[in-house]
């Protein structure tokens, strides 16, 4: 088989195990599970406009996963990238609320420059804290997503982006400051370039460039990274502000596509639903492609379930955590192949183990 | 007297296989030596003698009743012993504490009879010779001493037969010594001695007879008087080993390396090493002896740049060095191997070629751009696979597929290929087989020939003596002795090693 097929396999088997999981409970809870995936199969590509919103999901999910896949592949624990994600959303609506008259383009270009750069600098905090002081970016990262997002309540509520009303939520971002929309009445925008731009872009940078060996390195074994002269700290940083900056493109892409304008319900958490698709991705950039897609799928095909075919989301929702199970899980499965290749359960002491299963999975 | 009988085992690990239809005996009052290569197979015949393992066929028996396999309980109810290649004591606990832990003696209201405890161990560390303090914490002993204690818990339990797995690696040739008098003191009273080991000047030392394992077949078991120890690596290597291949120095160049009054604290006033003072020549080879833990890997780490000296100074030529980065240090001309090849080294996950461009990676020839020369990299490498005799000979694969050996030899190519000036090796034979031993002296003796200058840092004495042009003791940090080649006397350095000054100090 060819590499690249054998590697997406064990991710496949995790997403078909999760369908069967979430199937069977469907069906004991009076769901059928053939109903329940041809709704959804309906929902998400069945129709021009469903397979629109799927990729308008699509969007933030991968830019957001790409991030969080950089900074696993350097080590780094990057499980805060919802806050860099609403950094990137609350710069580029603050650059697109100016007004002014801006030369065709260079508006646009300032929203996405400015969520960018934004989400850039704040996953750089966590990254010196790491790098510096060694506080760990699992807690930094997590709490700092949190001040984000109070951040951006604050200024939407009662702050310099408030739109006086009853409901709290910032101006609209001028015209000039949106991305077209691809498919009328949908919300698709030309933010679908700028996903797949950066998947490209984020592929060549992990495999074609300097950085991203370093980046490679340093994840797989930091310590002979460091003896082989690279400066592990710097690196840290790098890597968290480049994690930083695909998340907060992915807030920018929002805004300017979306919702144009900042508002409570506009992140719907994908920062955290970009960590699984990270991980089942495998970190690979190409692997966010069809990751992201089927996490985007679940999304929306939920709500078209639940409004044509009198399915509750929820079932979407138990799918999705189904897999999210799987992913987690998916240790089990690399021990129980090896198990399986060697022919012979529960043979070896204990003890033995875990360097034999360490020494295969990276076959 | 206990007869240990072991006939037909074999055990496969996947398509490995471990031991093939291996069978021998031990009787009491005899030591056998089991001899092999790393990865023969040793430790895995004798974890299944002991019940650790459960073998695919074969039988076990003592005094000529079979005893149940895979069951580590009932190999030690029928008297066999087994101290294993890494101890199993738990370091915060006291000797005592140990030696009883599972097994303790109950007084009758069901706590822990400390007194008939004490009793116990002090009659059988009486009998064998074998003396610690059974109060002081494990953690506080030397590793000889734990292997003492290991051996007392074996004795404890009852052990007739006792099996020791390499025990000699981590001791001092005066522990070593230690313990081959209390081996015969064992085998004087009775008990059944199995000695694994891969050193032939051992085995020819301590054992009745030899047993030579190779690829997990058993190639011939022979008297020890009725042979020697160039035959016995034949049969463990299957062809001829140059043994002796000792170093013609062939007068030594200007100095290149200056250390004066180098020092690293660990906090202020608790010096890890130093301050010392030393100087290498071109094509010198430096052996720095030492036990384990007495400032050797801080000295490489500051020679490299991994850690910075809290004062002195390393002059390359006349150029300070001390305080450049890990990076210009290379740059410099400095090569590192550390000790641990798979943890610092090596990235396992990465492939060959991405190794031996590790610490080049972005200088010409391999910079393109952005990027990486690929081609110029894979070239690089296929040629140095192929001189270095690296197998598997396939680059793509990741450094994890290679043996501890080829492993070992990656490294040395990388680091030799980058023609350094100065290069301080770790422990390059740790672990290795005879074969690949043989090799690494080789390049390291051609690589001086050539003019670099090496630090050589092992815990084996012997490689020290057979390569080394001077010798430099460290002892808690610092030089108990260097000594030059002419001088050379294993009982001498080894007195260094533990601290004891026993000869003038010689520069
Ligand atoms: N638990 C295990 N699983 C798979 N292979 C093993 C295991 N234990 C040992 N081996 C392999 O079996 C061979 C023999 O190992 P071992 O008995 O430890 O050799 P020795 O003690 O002679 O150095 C080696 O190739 C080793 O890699
Ligand atoms: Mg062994």
């Amino acid at each position: 088989m060819k590499k690249w097929a054998l590697s997406a396999l064990k991710p496949l088997l995790t997403v078909v195990l999760g369908l069967i999981v979430s199937g069977l409970i469907g069906q004991l809870t009076g769901y059928p599970a053939s109903a329940v995936m041809s709704a959804l199969w309906l929902g998400s590509v069945g129709t021009v406009t469903n397979f629109a919103s799927t990729l308008v999901i699509f969007i933030p999910l991968s830019l957001t996963a790409l991030g969080i896949a950089i900074a696993f592949r350097a080590g780094l624990f990057n499980i805060g990238a919802e806050g860099q994600y609403w950094m990137g959303a609350i710069a580029a609506t603050w650059v697109g609320a100016m007004g002014g008259a801006w030369p065709p383009g260079v508006h646009l270009l300032a929203v996405i420059l400015a969520a960018i750069v934004a989400g850039g600098l704040y996953a750089m905090i966590p990254g010196l804290l790491k790098a510096y002081r060694g506080a760990h970016e699992v807690i930094t990262t997590m709490m700092l997503s949190y001040a984000a997002v109070e951040f951006g309540h604050y200024l939407i509520e009662k702050g310099p982006l408030m739109l006086p009303g009853a409901i709290p939520e910032s101006p609209a971002i001028a015209q000039s400051a949106t991305l077209p929309i691809l498919v009328p009445t949908t919300e698709l925008s030309a933010g679908i370039f700028l996903a797949l731009g950066a998947i490209l872009i984020a592929a060549w940078l992990m495999t074609r460039t300097r950085l991203g060996f370093e980046i490679t390195l340093l994840g797989k074994n930091p310590k002979a990274t460091r003896l082989a002269g690279v400066s592990a700290p710097k690196l840290t940083v790098i890597s968290m502000v480049i994690a930083g900056a695909f998340a907060g493109l992915a807030g920018g892409v929002q805004i300017s596509g979306v919702s144009h304008q900042l508002m409570d319900s506009f992140a719907n958490q994908y920062g955290f639903t970009a960590i699984v698709v990270a991980l089942l991705a495998r970190n690979n950039p190409w692997g966010i492609i069809p990751s992201a897609f089927l996490f985007a799928a679940l999304q929306s095909g939920a709500g078209y379930m639940q409004m044509n075919a009198n399915i509750p989301a929820q079932m979407a929702y138990v799918i999705q955590g189904a897999i999210v199970f799987m992913v987690a899980a998916d240790r089990m499965f690399d021990w129980a192949w090896i198990r399986f290749r060697k022919g012979r359960w529960g043979q070896m002491p204990p003890s033995e183990t875990p360097a034999i299963a360490h020494e295969e999975v990276s076959l | 007297m206990a007869q240990l009988e072991v006939v037909g085992v074999s055990k496969r690990f996947g398509n490995l296989r471990a031991n093939d239809n291996i069978s021998f005996s031990v009787r009491g009052g005899e030591v056998l030596a089991v001899l092999g290569e790393n990865g023969a197979g040793k430790s895995t015949l004798m974890k299944i003698v002991s019940g650790f393992l459960r073998p695919d066929s074969g039988r076990v028996a003592v005094d000529g009743q079979t005893i149940p396999i895979g069951d580590p309980q009932a190999a030690i109810r029928a008297g066999i012993g087994m101290i294993h290649q890494h101890f199993m004591l738990i370091p915060r606990m006291t000797v005592m504490e140990n030696l009883i832990l599972g097994r303790e003696p109950r007084t009758r209201l069901g706590s822990i009879d400390t007194r008939q405890a004490k009793q116990e161990v002090e009659d059988l560390s009486k009998r064998f010779g074998l003396h610690v303090d059974p109060n002081s914490p494990v953690e506080s002993l030397s590793v000889g001493e734990q292997q003492r204690v290991e051996i007392l818990k074996a004795f404890y339990r009852g052990a007739k037969i006792l099996i020791l797995d390499e025990p000699t690696a981590l001791l001092t040739p005066q522990e070593t010594d230690r313990l081959f008098g209390s081996i015969r003191e064992f085998a004087r009273q009775g008990l059944s001695v199995v000695f694994i080991s891969h050193k032939l000047d051992e085995v020819m030392k301590i054992s009745e007879r030899v047993m030579v394992v190779r690829a997990g077949q058993l190639v011939d078991t022979v008297d020890t008087g009725q042979t020697d120890a160039f035959s016995l690596a034949r049969m463990m290597v299957g062809r001829d080993v140059d043994l002796g291949a000792s170093r013609t120095t062939s007068g030594l160049g200007n100095v290149v390396l200056t250390v004066d009054h180098l020092e690293s604290q660990l906090s202020k006033g608790q010096p890890l090493l130093g301050p010392i003072s030393f100087t290498l020549r071109h094509g010198e080879i430096l052996g720095v002896a030492g036990v384990e833990g007495n400032g050797q890997q801080e000295l490489a780490e500051l020679l490299a740049g991994i850690r910075l000296p809290s004062s002195g100074t390393i002059l390359l030529d006349d150029k300070r060095v001390d305080s450049l980065p890990i990076r210009r240090r290379l740059e410099s001309d400095i090569a590192y191997v550390p000790a641990d090849r798979q943890g610092e080294g090596l990235v396992l996950d990465l492939k060959i070629w991405e190794n031996f461009i590790l610490r080049d990676y972005y200088r010409p020839p391999f910079r393109k751009g952005l990027g990486i020369d690929v081609k110029v990299a894979k070239a690089r490498t296929q040629a140095a696979v192929d001189a270095f005799d690296i197998r598997p000979n396939n680059i793509d694969l990741p450094s994890r597929a290679l043996s501890g050996g080829n492993q070992q030899k990656l490294l040395l190519a990388r680091e030799m290929s980058r023609n350094p000036r100065i290069m301080i090796v770790s422990q390059p034979t740790r672990g290795l087989d005879v074969g690949a031993i043989e090799y690494v002296h080789h390049q390291l003796m051609s690589l001086a020939q050539t003019g670099t200058a090496i630090v050589l840092i092992s815990l084996e004495l012997d490689e020290l003596m057979k390569l080394s042009d001077r010798i430099m003791v460290l002892f808690r940090g610092q030089i108990q002795g260097i000594v030059a080649r002419p001088e050379f006397r294993r009982d001498a350095i080894g007195l260094w090693m533990t601290g004891q000054k026993g000869q003038e100090v010689r520069q």
